[in-house]
C-alpha cells in the first residue's frame, strides 16, 4: 500500500470488489488475481510432488526395501506423475503467466471470457481435489503409472476410476483455458496491435492454446472409455474381452504427446521474452520464432507413435514416426539458434531471470538431444523403459519447463507484486538448483544405458554408487528450491518497492505501474509495431 | 476503495462469444472423433458381428429419431430468425417445439434401450460376457455412443430451456440474442453427430 503514495491509481491487489477476504480471490473475475491463485495452487501441488520425488530417491539410495514397501512405491510414482503432469506442468506457465500477462502483453483489459476463466479455475481445483482424494480412499492409491496403460489399469484394484476422472476434469479445465486464450488473442488485441506486433510469449500461448483445444478431447474420451470399461466390463482395451491395449496407447499418446508441447511451448515463449530484455537487443528472427511455435505445435500432433516403438507397431509406422520426431528438432533448433544470435553482441546482464534462461537452454539442449536417441528406433529399443527415459523427460520437463517457470517468476515477480526479491540470494539459489538438478538426473542417463529399469523399487548392487549420487542431488535440489521459494515469498511480501520497469524491458507490461492497475491500462496503450525496440 | 467503474464486467463482444462456441464445438467433434476412431478399428476387426449387431437395431425408430432431430434443428434456426425480427411469442413457441422434438427423441431412445435391457443386452449384464467378442464390442459401442449423445441432447435441452425463460423475462431480445445463437449452434452439433451415428450403427450392414 505504501508503494502508491505518489500515484493516484488503484492496483489490482488493493481494489475492493463485491467480496472480501479470501472470497475476493476465489470469486474474482480479474485475470491477474486468477493467475495468482493458479500459482498458489501450483506451488502447493509442486511441493507435494517434489516431496514424493524425494521419498522415492531415498527409497532408491540402497537396494532392497529402504523406507517403503513395493506397493507404496508404485503408488508413489503414479501419484508423483499425476500431480506433476496433470496439475503442475500442463497448466503451469500457461495458466499462471498466460493469465496474468497475455492480456497485458496484447494491450487488453482482461481475457475474452472472465467468467469462464474463473470457472476454469474452479474446475481445476475440483480436479485436483479428486486426484488427491484418490490417494486416500480405501482401495489405495492408483498404481498404474500416470499413463494408465491398459489392460492393467482395467483390472487393478486400486483407485483408478477416481484418478482417471480427475484427469478428465483437469483436461476440461485445460480446454476452457485454451479456448479463452485463442478468443482473447483474436478479439482483444489493442487497436494497432497486429498478430506480428505481439510479443512472442503471446505467440507461444496461442500455439499452446490450439494444442490444448485440439488434443485434450481425445484423451477425455479415452479416459471415459477406461472408466466405462472398469464400471461395466466393456472390453475396449482388454484383449480377453476382445479389445486392444495398443489402441489405448495410441489414443492416450495422441493427446499426451502434444501435451508435452503444451508444457514446453509457453516455456520457450518465456525464454524468448527474457533474452532480449537482458541483452537489451532486438530479438533475432521474430517471425521465425513466432512461426516455429506453430510448427512445433503442428508437427507435435503427428509424432505420438514414438512412445510405442516397443509396443507392437509395423516397421513402416515406426520409421515414419521416427522421421516425424526428428522433424520436431528443426523448429526447436530455430528457436535456440535465434536466442543465441540475439545474445551475440548484446549488453548481457547476468541477473537471476537471465541465469535461469541460460540454464534452461543448457538443460533443454541436453534433454532435446537425448530425445533424438529415444526417437530413433534402434537406440530406443535399447533404452526403452529405463532410467534413461526418466532422465530425458526430467531434463525436458523440469529442466525445461520447470526452470522456465522459475525464470518467469524471477522476471515478472516485481511486476506482479510491485516488490523485488533479494538478488544475491536468488543467484545463490539458482546455483544450488542448477548443480542439484544435474547431480540428480545426469547419473540416471548412465544408469539407464547400463540397464536400470524405470519404475523399479529395487536394483542390482552395481547401480548403487550412481543411485547414491542421484539421491544426494535430490537433497541439494530440494534445499535449493526451499531457499528459492522462501526468498521469493519474502520478496513478494516485504521486499523493496520495485520500479515499474526494473529490467528496462520494452513490452507493454513494463509500461504500466507495478503492481498493475485493476484494468491494466488506465490510458490506451501506445503500440509500438516492434515489441522489442531496443536502441 | 475505488469508485471506479469496472469496464470489463459490462464488456460485451458477440463475435468473441460466437468464436468461443465454434471452438467448443470443435472440441466436441473431436471427443466423438475419438469414438468414431474406436468404432472404425473394431468394425474392421469384427465386420461380421457388427453386421449382425446392426440388424438387431430398429431402423424405424432410428429413422423417426433422425427426422425428429432434423426437424428440431430447423425449428431452432427459425426461433433465432423470429427473435431477430422481434417476434418473441413465435420464438418461444418454436423453442418449445424444438424441446418437444428432443423429448420425442429421448422417449424413443428409452424404448430402444429398454428393449435391449429386456434381452439382457446392456453393459455389465450377466449375459454380455457370454456373447462373442465382436457382439460385445458392438453393443458396448452402441450404448456408449448413443448414451454420450443422449447426454449431449440433455445438455442442449437445458441450454434451450434457459433461452426460453430468458426470452420470457426479456433478457434475451432482438438486440441481444447471442445466447440463443450459441444454443442453436450447439443444437446443430447434437444433430450433426446423430447424422453420423445413425448410419454407422443402424444402416451399414
Amino acid at each position: 500500500m505504501s508503494g502508491n503514495k505518489k500515484n493516484e491509481y488503484v492496483s489490482y491487489l488493493e481494489h475492493q470488489g463485491k467480496y472480501k477476504g479470501i472470497f475476493s480471490w476465489i470469486f474474482t473475475l480479474d485475470h491477474k488475481r486468477i493467475g495468482l491463485i493458479y500459482m498458489y495452487a501450483i506451488i502447493v501441488l509442486f511441493s507435494i510432488g517434489a516431496l514424493m520425488g524425494l521419498l522415492m530417491r531415498i527409497e532408491l539410495i540402497a537396494p532392497g526395501e529402504t523406507i517403503m514397501k513395493p506397493q507404496t512405491y508404485n503408488g508413489m510414482f503414479t501419484v508423483h506423475g499425476i500431480i506433476m503432469i496433470f496439475m503442475v506442468v500442463i497448466p503451469g506457465l500457461s495458466v499462471v503467466f498466460g493469465n496474468f500477462f497475455l492480456p497485458i502483453l496484447i494491450g487488453a483489459k482482461d481475457v475474452a471470457f472472465p467468467k469462464l476463466n474463473r470457472f476454469s479455475w474452479w474446475v481445476y481445483i475440483t480436479g485436483c481435489g479428486l486426484a488427491i482424494a484418490s490417494q486416500f480412499m480405501q482401495n489405495g492409491p492408483p498404481d498404474t503409472g500416470w499413463t494408465f496403460y491398459a489392460p492393467y489399469s482395467t483390472t487393478t484394484g486400486s483407485n483408478v476410476i477416481m484418478a482417471t476422472f480427475a484427469a478428465f476434469v483437469l483436461g476440461f479445465s485445460s480446454i476452457l483455458t485454451g479456448l479463452n486464450f485463442i478468443v482473447t488473442i483474436h478479439q482483444m488485441r489493442a487497436p494497432g496491435m497486429k498478430f506480428f506486433n505481439m510479443p512472442l510469449f503471446s505467440w507461444a500461448i496461442y500455439a499452446t492454446a490450439w494444442t490444448q483445444l485440439l488434443a485434450t478431447p481425445i484423451v477425455g474420451i479415452t479416459l471415459l472409455m477406461l472408466i466405462a470399461e472398469r464400471l461395466f466390463g466393456i472390453g475396449f482395451f482388454n484383449p480377453s474381452l476382445g479389445g486392444d491395449p495398443v489402441l489405448f496407447q495410441h489414443l492416450f499418446w495422441i493427446y499426451s504427446h502434444p501435451a508435452v508441447y503444451i508444457m514446453i511451448l509457453p516455456a520457450l515463449g518465456v525464454i524468448t521474452e527474457i533474452i532480449p530484455t537482458f541483452c537489451q537487443k532486438k530479438i533475432y528472427g521474430y517471425k521465425a520464432i513466432a512461426l516455429s511455435s506453430l510448427a512445433i505445435a503442428g508437427v507435435g500432433f503427428l509424432v505420438w507413435g514414438h512412445h510405442m516403438f516397443t509396443s507392437g507397431m509395423s516397421d513402416q509406422a515406426r520409421w515414419f514416426f521416427s522421421f516425424l520426431t526428428f522433424l520436431v528438432a528443426v523448429p526447436s533448433a530455430i528457436k535456440v539458434f535465434n536466442w543465441l544470435a540475439t545474445m551475440y553482441k548484446g549488453s548481457i546482464d547476468l541477473k537471476p531471470p537471465f541465469l535461469y534462461a541460460l540454464s534452461f537452454i543448457f538443460l533443454f539442449t541436453i534433454g532435446g538431444t537425448t530425445g533424438l536417441l529415444l526417437g530413433s528406433v534402434a537406440t530406443d529399443v535399447q533404452v526403452h523403459d529405463t532410467a534413461f527415459v526418466v532422465a530425458h523427460f526430467h531434463y525436458i520437463i523440469f529442466g525445461g519447463m520447470g526452470f522456465a517457470f522459475f525464470a518467469a517468476i524471477h522476471y515478472w515477480l516485481p511486476k506482479m507484486y510491485g516488490r523485488m526479491y533479494n538478488m544475491k540470494r536468488a543467484t545463490i539459489a539458482w546455483g544450488i538448483n542448477f548443480v542439484g538438478f544435474n547431480l540428480l538426473y545426469f547419473p540416471q542417463f548412465i544408469l539407464g544405458i547400463e540397464g536400470m529399469p524405470r519404475r523399479y523399487f529395487d536394483y542390482l548392487p552395481q547401480f548403487q554408487p550412481l543411485e547414491v549420487v542421484s539421491t544426494i542431488g535430490g537433497f541439494i535440489l530440494i534445499g535449493g528450491l526451499i531457499f528459492m521459494i522462501s526468498n521469493l515469498v519474502q520478496g513478494a511480501r516485504k521486499g523493496e518497492i520495485a520500479p515499474a520497469n526494473p529490467w528496462h524491458g520494452t513490452t507493454l507490461e513494463w509500461q504500466i505501474p507495478s503492481p498493475p492497475p485493476l484494468e491494466n491500462f488506465d490510458e490506451a496503450p501506445i503500440i509500438n509495431p516492434n515489441p522489442y525496440d531496443y536502441k | 476503495m475505488s469508485e471506479k467503474e469496472i469496464h470489463i464486467e459490462v464488456h460485451r463482444d458477440d463475435e468473441a462469444s460466437k468464436l468461443g462456441m465454434w471452438l467448443f464445438i470443435f472440441t466436441e467433434l473431436l471427443l466423438f472423433g475419438g469414438l468414431f476412431l474406436v468404432y472404425t478399428v473394431f468394425r474392421a476387426e469384427y465386420p461380421q458381428n457388427f453386421h449382425e449387431g446392426s440388424l438387431e437395431l430398429s431402423v424405424t425408430i432410428g429413422a423417426i429419431n433422425t427426422i425428429a432431430l432434423l426437424f428440431s434443428s430447423m425449428t431452432v434456426a427459425m426461433a433465432l430468425s423470429a427473435i431477430q425480427k422481434n417476434n418473441r411469442k413465435l420464438a418461444m413457441r418454436l423453442i418449445a417445439v424444438t424441446l418437444l422434438m428432443a423429448l420425442i427423441f429421448l422417449f424413443n431412445k428409452y424404448i430402444e434401450w429398454s428393449m435391449k435391457f429386456e434381452h439382457g443386452l446392456y453393459p455389465g449384464s450377466p449375459l454380455m460376457p457370454h456373447l462373442g467378442r465382436g457382439d460385445l464390442m458392438f453393443f458396448s459401442l452402441y450404448f456408449f455412443m448413443t448414451g454420450l449423445h443422449a447426454l449431449h441432447i440433455i445438455v442442449g435441452m437445458v441450454l434451450l430451456t434457459m433461452c426460453f425463460f430468458k426470452i420470457k423475462n426479456g433478457t434475451l431480445n432482438y438486440q441481444k440474442y447471442i445466447h440463443l445463437e450459441n444454443g442453436a449452434l450447439y443444437w446443430h452439433l447434437v444433430d450433426l453427430i446423430w447424422i453420423f451415428l445413425f448410419p454407422l450403427l443402424y444402416l451399414i450392414t
